[in-house]
């Protein structure tokens, strides 16, 4: 069972956005695609979920066919996708926040279930059930995006920038909570960060985005030892 | 003094039935973003399906739900054959936003003329169930008869089942994220596709109730070109407006200040300007507080 990418091309328009790529995350693996601004980061996570349509390639989860399915089929069969910028409904609590991750179960036992695990991982989400979800604070709604996202009992989750716009203090929180996540509930994870070293440093295997194409792959180690790809990625 | 009560209680009736008007347009304005022109003819269909029930088992209690059932199946249809292809195939450029108003419109002659074919354009009767005589109170005759007393308690019930709909299931949860954020709920495993259909069912049923209800307690008379349920749709989009598009609740009041202030228009100024002042609502409301009379924030709650 593994994430296999294979020849992905997606084109925005007359723009070829992802030319080409192939690459395979493992079980339980959690894989940094990091890059760029405008390196098609995001645009392969979306075209895996379903949102954007490929222009040719395969990509597989499992037996699972990642093209051509609409994301709420996906979620059916463990791919779960958080979309960039904190993804959670403002007007809903946190609590209906949660919940909208297990309505497609249509189980309520089940989904108090999830909900316990999900609040024992995330104690702040528990103390803020029924404020609205724009009442919290940046990191308190990347926590509800991650926490809904779980509701769905993912075996897949492609994670888009959950550090955007949070202070450094709360974004290692984040990225330890994700860490968590790929080791204790065996979930396999592609994080797409513009934060590449932090990503890095939680991660098992690096995958390095340029202008569409594959820069360099590797072991999450060898790549922040690697000369080349901290002068061009991380920054020093 | 009973003239001040008669006032208040006609306005409080009218209301309530503009209120399942507006409420149809807010549902359907909430799960897909169109304001749809075709609710009266929609309303108007689904009446006269009310009346065939009429004359086969002679019962408007029969009719009404069948009705409301009626409204539901053709609102249905129209999500799934057209406003669905619609909104895929025009979903770019300036016409994205006018293209399934214009089409509303369209099918709103469309809805009329196939009544006209089935029915024929003379005026057809719908007998009033109960008694429009109002009460009397010693020597006054109240302006609430049996009849009106029903449709005020039969608005109250359906808007208490929507809202407990809305607020306490997971349907409910379901329609509310979907119109909120589509591409979440996508994303969080919600069939957004059929949770609109749903949407504008809901919509298409209130809608029936809103014609067999006013009809029973307008002219009694259904046709094609009926005036009644033109100024129903138009009543019942003012109310929407007036309660910000977005939220039942808004929708309820704002069908209720509508239905009151027109009746006091009636009764201490003139039937003449009641159409007037109902547009000049709008335009104040739209010039004061565009997003409607009540708050944001809490207007998208129900």
């Amino acid at each position: 069972m593994s994430l296999i990418i294979e020849n992905l091309t997606v084109d925005h328009g007359a723009i070829r956005a992802i030319n080409d790529v192939s690459f395979t995350v493992k079980k339980g693996e959690l894989a940094a695609l990091i890059g760029a601004n405008g390196a098609g980061k995001t645009t392969l996570l979306r075209t895996l979920s379903g949102l954007n349509k490929p222009t040719h390639g395969k990509a597989t989860w499992s037996a699972t066919n990642l093209l051509h399915s609409k994301p709420e089929m996906l979620v059916r069969h463990g791919v779960s996708h958080v979309s960039e910028g904190k993804s959670v409904i403002p007007e809903l609590t946190v609590e209906e926040n949660l919940e909208i991750g297990a309505l497609w179960r249509s189980n309520k036992k089940e989904m108090q279930q999830s909900k316990k695990t999900i609040l024992d991982l995330f104690p702040r989400l528990g103390e803020r059930l029924e404020q609205r979800a724009d009442t919290l604070s940046g990191g308190e709604r990347q926590m509800l995006a991650l926490g809904r996202s779980l509701m769905s009992k993912p075996e897949l989750l492609l994670l888009d920038e959950p550090s955007l716009g949070l202070a450094p203090l709360v974004v290692e929180q984040i990225f330890q909570s994700i860490r968590e996540l790929t080791k204790s509930m065996g979930i396999t994870i592609l994080l797409v960060e513009q934060n590449a070293m932090g990503a890095l440093k939680i991660a098992d295997v690096g995958i390095v985005l340029n202008l569409g194409t594959i820069a360099v792959t590797g072991a999450a180690e060898s790549l922040i030892a690697d000369p080349a790809v901290r002068a061009a990625y991380l920054g020093y | 003094m009973i003239q001040l009560l008669n006032t208040l209680l006609i306005g409080i009736t009218a209301g309530s039935i503009y209120s399942l008007m507006a409420i149809a347009m807010v549902l359907v304005w909430r799960s897909t973003r169109v304001v749809n022109f075709a609710q009266a003819g929609m309303a108007l269909l689904s009446t006269y399906f009310g009346y065939e029930v009429i004359q086969l088992t002679h019962s408007y209690w029969i009719a009404l739900p069948v009705a409301m059932l009626a409204g539901a199946v053709v609102a249905s249809a129209i999500e799934l054959i057209i406003m669905r292809l619609l909104l895929k195939h025009s979903s770019q450029g300036a016409i994205a936003s006018i293209a399934p108003i214009i089409a509303t419109l369209g099918l709103l002659g469309l809805i009329k003329s196939v009544i006209g074919y089935f029915w024929g354009n003379q005026d057809l009767s719908l007998e009033s169930p109960l008694s429009n005589v109002g009460f009397t109170l010693g020597s006054d005759t109240l302006a609430i008869s049996p009849l009106k007393l029903f449709i005020i308690i039969a608005v109250a019930f359906l808007v208490l089942t929507l809202s407990f709909i809305f607020q306490k299931t997971n349907l409910g949860l379901a329609l509310r994220a979907s119109a909120y954020s589509p591409e979440i709920s996508r994303l969080a495993g919600i069939k957004v596709d059929l949770v609109r259909t749903i949407g504008w069912a809901l919509a298409g049923a209130a809608g029936g109730a809103a014609g067999m209800l006013q009809t029973a307690n307008g002219t009694g008379t259904l046709s094609p070109d009926s005036l009644e349920f033109s100024l129903l749709l138009a009543f019942g989009f003012i109310a929407a407006v007036i309660g910000g598009l977005d939220s039942l609740v808004g929708a309820v009041i704002g069908a209720l200040v509508l239905g009151l202030v027109l009746a006091f228009v009636l009764t201490y100024i003139g039937g003449s300007l009641v159409f007037i002042t109902a547009f000049v609502l709008l335009l104040v409301i739209l010039l004061i507080r565009p997003g409607g009379i009540i708050s944001q924030k809490a207007g998208r709650r129900a």
